[in-house]
């Protein structure tokens, strides 16, 4: 059931209001010309993935490497390049566009992203250590870490001891997040709470991997063709349906039509008859008056 | 426009909220709908305005505050929530300061507020 993920771009949080009267914090992404670029295989790679590409980049700003690669699976350079492991049976097409509606509305999605990053950061800010005593004998070491081990026995700081150092402009998953609504018309997915990154920077989204997966995703992916095939197969059936219509139409015109002539040769009929009999009656009359002038 | 202003704009338009002209120091009655159970009814706060914060767009929002049984109660209201079925101006109230929170200490005759008799109303541009 692993599906492929996608590609996006933080573009900034916002508010929606709902129905009901609450109001939920959104961040928006949105989707790219995200674009499959590449396939690994069990049989050739020894694994299932999709390399996904998403973003626009120049031609001339792409490495000669990286244009081969991209002319091979013909889509334009991409500007992030991404690769998710999907089940073998999920391998999506090389070329083809994953859609927003990937994701429906409900769902639990992870997102990961690089941290926005914070320097080199104390203990205090790093850690959420307490620091040392404003006063009591401290001296130029308030925001210090105090101690960090032992003695002569181990005599050395644990390895992972937490200390001082770069913060942030890491890798973090936050996971669980709730899709709140989906546009896949400007590719935009808006999931429930903030998500690790500065705006403008790439994320990845997947299905939820604590919640069991929903009967109702879209395997292997939502994609542009797809898209356009149903499109054009309701174009069709619309357009049969109209058609269908119109040769009703026809048919009740026709039927109308055979109607209006039949009553007008009955009513051609009836003239005809009406005529024949004022004749014959006339004929009568004239016999009459013959007989009578003989008399 | 960027795109997190359009979908702002978007859903302010699709909230069609018609909300009146008031700025800190009027008197406004919001009717704010409560559910009880299962039925609806709309509950009626008047009190002054004492701060519009976040501007008028989708993150906008007000804090009216009344005296209530002599205790000062506030209440902060997003500016298109909703639960807001109606915003009446009552008074319209003469201050010289955008956030009124003065009139936290002050109780009685010091807070009064002078009503502003030659208010003229924005212009729709």
């Amino acid at each position: 059931m692993l599906r492929s993920g996608v590609i996006a771009k933080k573009v900034g949080m916002t508010r929606l209001f709902m129905d009901d009267g609450k109001q939920v914090p959104v961040t928006v992404l949105q989707l790219d010309k995200l674009q499959v670029v590449a396939q690994r295989t069990p049989e050739r790679d020894g694994y299932a993935a999709v390399q996904l590409g998403a973003g626009a980049a120049r031609a001339k700003r792409t490495s000669q490497a990286m244009r081969g690669h991209f002319a091979a699976a013909k889509v334009e350079p991409k500007r992030k390049i991404a690769e998710f492991r999907v089940d073998p049976e999920n391998l999506i097409e090389v070329g083809e566009e994953i859609t927003a509606n990937h994701y429906f509305e409900g769902q639990f999605v992870d997102v990961s992203g690089t941290s926005i990053g914070k320097g080199f950061a104390g203990a205090m800010k790093r850690h959420n250590f307490r620091g040392l005593r404003a006063s009591h004998g401290v001296s130029i070491s308030h925001r210090s870490h105090g101690s960090t081990g032992q003695c002569q026995d181990p005599g050395r700081v644990f390895k992972g001891k937490k200390m001082a150092g770069q913060m942030g402009a890491v890798r973090v998953t936050t996971q669980n997040l709730q899709v709140v609504r989906t546009d896949a018309d400007r590719g935009l997915i808006m999931v429930k709470g903030a998500v690790p990154g500065s705006k403008g920077g790439w994320v990845t989204i997947n299905d939820a991997v604590k919640k069991p997966m929903p009967d109702n995703v879209i395997l292997p992916a939502a994609l542009k063709s797809d898209a356009a095939a149903a499109a054009q197969a309701a174009e069709e059936a619309a357009e049969a349906a109209a058609a269908e219509a119109e040769a009703a139409a026809a048919g009740a015109a026709e039927a109308e039509q055979a109607a209006l002539e039949a009553a007008e040769a009955k009513a051609k009929l009836d003239k005809v008859a009406e005529a024949e009999a004022a004749e014959a009656g006339t004929a009568k009359s004239n016999e009459a008056e013959r007989k009578d002038g003989e008399e | 426009m960027d795109l997190i202003a359009e979908l702002e704009a978007e859903q302010v338009a699709a909230l069609g909220k018609s909300i009146p002209d008031f700025k800190a120091g009027d008197t406004v009655r919001v009717g704010y709908k409560v559910t009880e159970g299962t039925r609806t009814r709309v509950q009626n706060y008047e009190g002054v305005c004492i701060a519009r914060k976040n501007g008028e767009g989708i993150a906008g929002s007000f804090t009216v505050r009344k005296i209530s049984f002599g205790e000062g109660v506030e209440r902060v209201f997003p500016l298109h929530s909703t639960n807001i079925d109606s915003i009446t101006v009552v008074r319209r109230g003469r201050v010289r300061r955008a956030k009124l929170y003065y009139l936290r200490s002050r109780r009685g005759k010091s807070a009064r507020i002078a009503e502003d008799s030659a208010y003229k109303p924005k212009s729709e541009a």
